[in-house]
């Protein structure tokens, strides 16, 4: 379904509607009241489950709240801390390196399976089905299965091959674990991108392909200079969403290492529910509110960069 | 998502195989390089899935040694058994049902009559402001309001599963809204006038005429509603205070120490929480797909 050009349509069609009734001059089309009370339901629970706790919270990252009782104003005083708390730093370093490495992961391996799944292949169906499967698991259960092949399958298998780093499990090496945390997101996280992938090849003419091949085109070339650049907006577009889905990187974490070893693979989330018991709940708002501004930049950038494919909004 | 022509030519990844289609004979020759190539990377995906129904047959004695590729010896369904009872497998799969149903039939009915408000009211600075409103939702991902909100919905009794869908509900309302209005907006409101001019109220025209022409959207909306709510981790376990209440996903979590090295256990337990969903789309896999790949576009 193509998307509308003018961004008002509807308006010159009611306008029109009203101005053949017998009216004196053009009035304004009364509402009928029903469109408020179709409308209330989203508006309420929005207001009352997203923005009154986004301000509460922004009120209380001035705080040295810990939750419950009383609190004074601190000022900026939680804002400072976070930036010299080296838990907090890590947890911002490691999600956005984590985002940034998954992402590209994540749109290479998608991208070739929808290149590949579109091609002349057999079985096409059977295998875009299974190739969708992670897609309806969900990520914290998939995490543990993970969690056991990373603790005892791959250690046997590193002994049986003699590869000193992969006889121990990878979870519990500092250096490691964020290798893992970063195949069961991708693991998870690469159906959808090669759905998006696959609606994007099959809306390339097919015509393109045939005018290169009787112009002697390698497959390589086709690739380079008809593929890609038809689907640059497809890619664009699963690199954001992607980005940030992942800077919200819980479950598959939980799952796999809790954070850990140590704190070398918990993310700005986990950080965040640390608010929940840590006695630190003002100082975790701040953090939240730190969290939101990148989270504005990257929809920010979105919204630029996807300006004119109207319908990528989401 | 139109589906995928075999006949039409695709590019494959660097032309593993002699491409000889310009005489038109032999266009039609399938890709078998390619096609191991898939077949060989579908067993990334399925290898998990596989090990988890090893295990999950093998008897307590066996998985404890913790080799994933052994064949069960003697097939057990002790594990299952034991899954069940422990973690109270028929109340987990109610709660989970319950959630991701409130969270189904909720994303559907109201973000279409927002939709549609808004659409039909565009000239009106509240629907327009509203409609802004609602997509700035899209910027506001959970963790960041994560901590006012677990205290809001216990200061209101909601920190159950009814509370968990509200909030499945809102954080997936921006995107729908943004569905349903770019779908609504396409439709011709020649149908609608009509309509009206046959003396039907709003209402009726909603029941009648919009809702049955969303309804695509509606299945894709309902197919990603199904999946959020169904696999969330995150919400239900921040949010639910009662463990008797949680949902399949933090079941698994919860009862981690339990399983301890009773693998068959753990497994059985991870399959039965995973099954209902693959099941499911196994059998509607065209359908979903199309509806997933719907909401991927737009």
């Amino acid at each position: 379904m193509s998307v509308q050009t003018s961004p008002v349509p509807g308006l010159e069609e009611d306008r029109a509607a009203t101005s053949k009734a017998p009216a004196v001059r053009p009035t304004r089309r009364p509402v009928d009241p029903i469109y408020y009370l179709f409308l209330f339901p989203a508006l309420a629970i929005f207001t009352l489950a997203i923005t009154l706790p986004a301000v509460i919270g922004f009120f209380y990252s001035f705080t040295n709240s810990v939750g419950f009782g009383d609190f004074e104003f601190i000022g900026l005083r939680n804002y400072i801390a976070l930036f010299q708390d080296p838990n907090i730093l890590h947890a911002y370093l490691f999600t956005l390196g984590f985002a940034l490495v998954t992402v590209i992961v994540v749109n290479a391996i998608a991208f070739a399976l929808a290149v590949a799944l579109t091609s002349r292949i057999r079985f096409q169906t059977a295998l875009r089905t299974i190739f969708v499967i992670p897609m309806v698991i969900s990520g914290i259960i998939i995490a543990f299965v993970f969690k056991f092949l990373f603790a005892n399958s791959l250690p046997a298998l590193g002994q049986a091959l003699g590869l000193g780093v992969l006889s121990e499990s990878i979870l519990a090496n500092e250096n490691l674990a964020w290798i893992a945390v970063v195949i069961v997101t991708a693991w998870s996280a690469i159906p959808g991108a090669m759905l998006i992938y696959i609606a994007g090849l099959v809306t390339i003419p097919a015509e393109l392909y045939e005018a290169a091949a009787i112009d002697g085109a390698s497959g390589r070339q086709r690739l380079m200079r008809i593929t890609l650049p038809m689907v640059s907006g497809f890619i664009l577009i699963n690199t954001i969403l992607g980005f940030k889905g992942f800077l919200n990187a819980y479950d598959v974490i939980v799952g796999l290492t809790d954070g850990g070893p140590g704190t070398a693979t918990t993310s700005i989330a986990m950080s965040i529910f640390k608010g929940f018991g840590g006695g630190d709940y003002g100082y975790q708002m701040a953090n939240a509110a730190v969290f939101f501004v990148i989270t504005v930049i990257l929809a920010g950038i979105q919204l630029r960069l996807t300006a004119g494919k109207a319908s990528f909004g989401a | 998502m139109s589906t995928i022509q075999p006949t039409v030519p695709r590019p494959d990844l660097g032309g593993e195989a002699p491409r000889r289609r310009r005489t038109g004979i032999g266009t039609d020759r399938p890709n078998w390089p390619l096609t191991l190539i898939l077949i060989v990377c579908s067993l990334a995906v399925l290898v998990p899935l596989l090990v988890t129904i090893n295990m999950s047959l093998k008897t307590t004695a066996q998985a404890v040694d913790g080799s994933a590729f052994t064949p069960p010896a003697p097939f057990s369904l002790e594990g299952f058994a034991e899954a069940w009872q422990l973690t109270n497998f028929p109340r987990g799969l109610a709660i989970s049902a319950f959630i991701t149903a409130v969270s189904v039939v909720g994303e559907i009915v109201i973000s279409s009559l927002a939709a549609f408000a808004i659409v039909r009211n565009w000239d009106r600075r509240l629907f327009r402001w509203s409609f802004f409103y609602l997509l700035a939702a899209m910027f506001i991902p959970f963790p960041v309001v994560a901590l006012p909100q677990v205290k809001l919905t216990g200061m209101v009794g909601l920190d159950n599963p009814i509370g968990v869908a509200i909030l499945h509900i809102v954080f997936a309302l921006a995107f729908n809204t943004l569905l349903f209005t770019a779908f609504l907006r396409s439709i011709p409101i020649s149908l609608e006038e009509s309509m009206r001019v046959d003396g039907a109220s709003t209402w009726q025209v909603f029941v009648r005429l919009i809702f049955p022409l969303l309804a695509p959207m509606a299945a894709t909306v309902g197919i990603f509603a199904f999946l959020g709510s169904w696999n969330d981790f995150m919400m239900p376990s921040l949010i639910t205070t009662n463990p008797e209440l949680q949902t399949l996903p933090v079941l698994q979590q919860m009862f981690q120490t339990q399983f301890s090295n009773n693998y068959n256990i753990a497994f059985a337990s991870y399959l039965m929480a995973m099954a209902p969903a693959v099941v499911v789309y196994v059998l509607t896999q065209k359908w979903v797909i199309s509806g997933l790949t719907q909401g991927a576009v737009k």
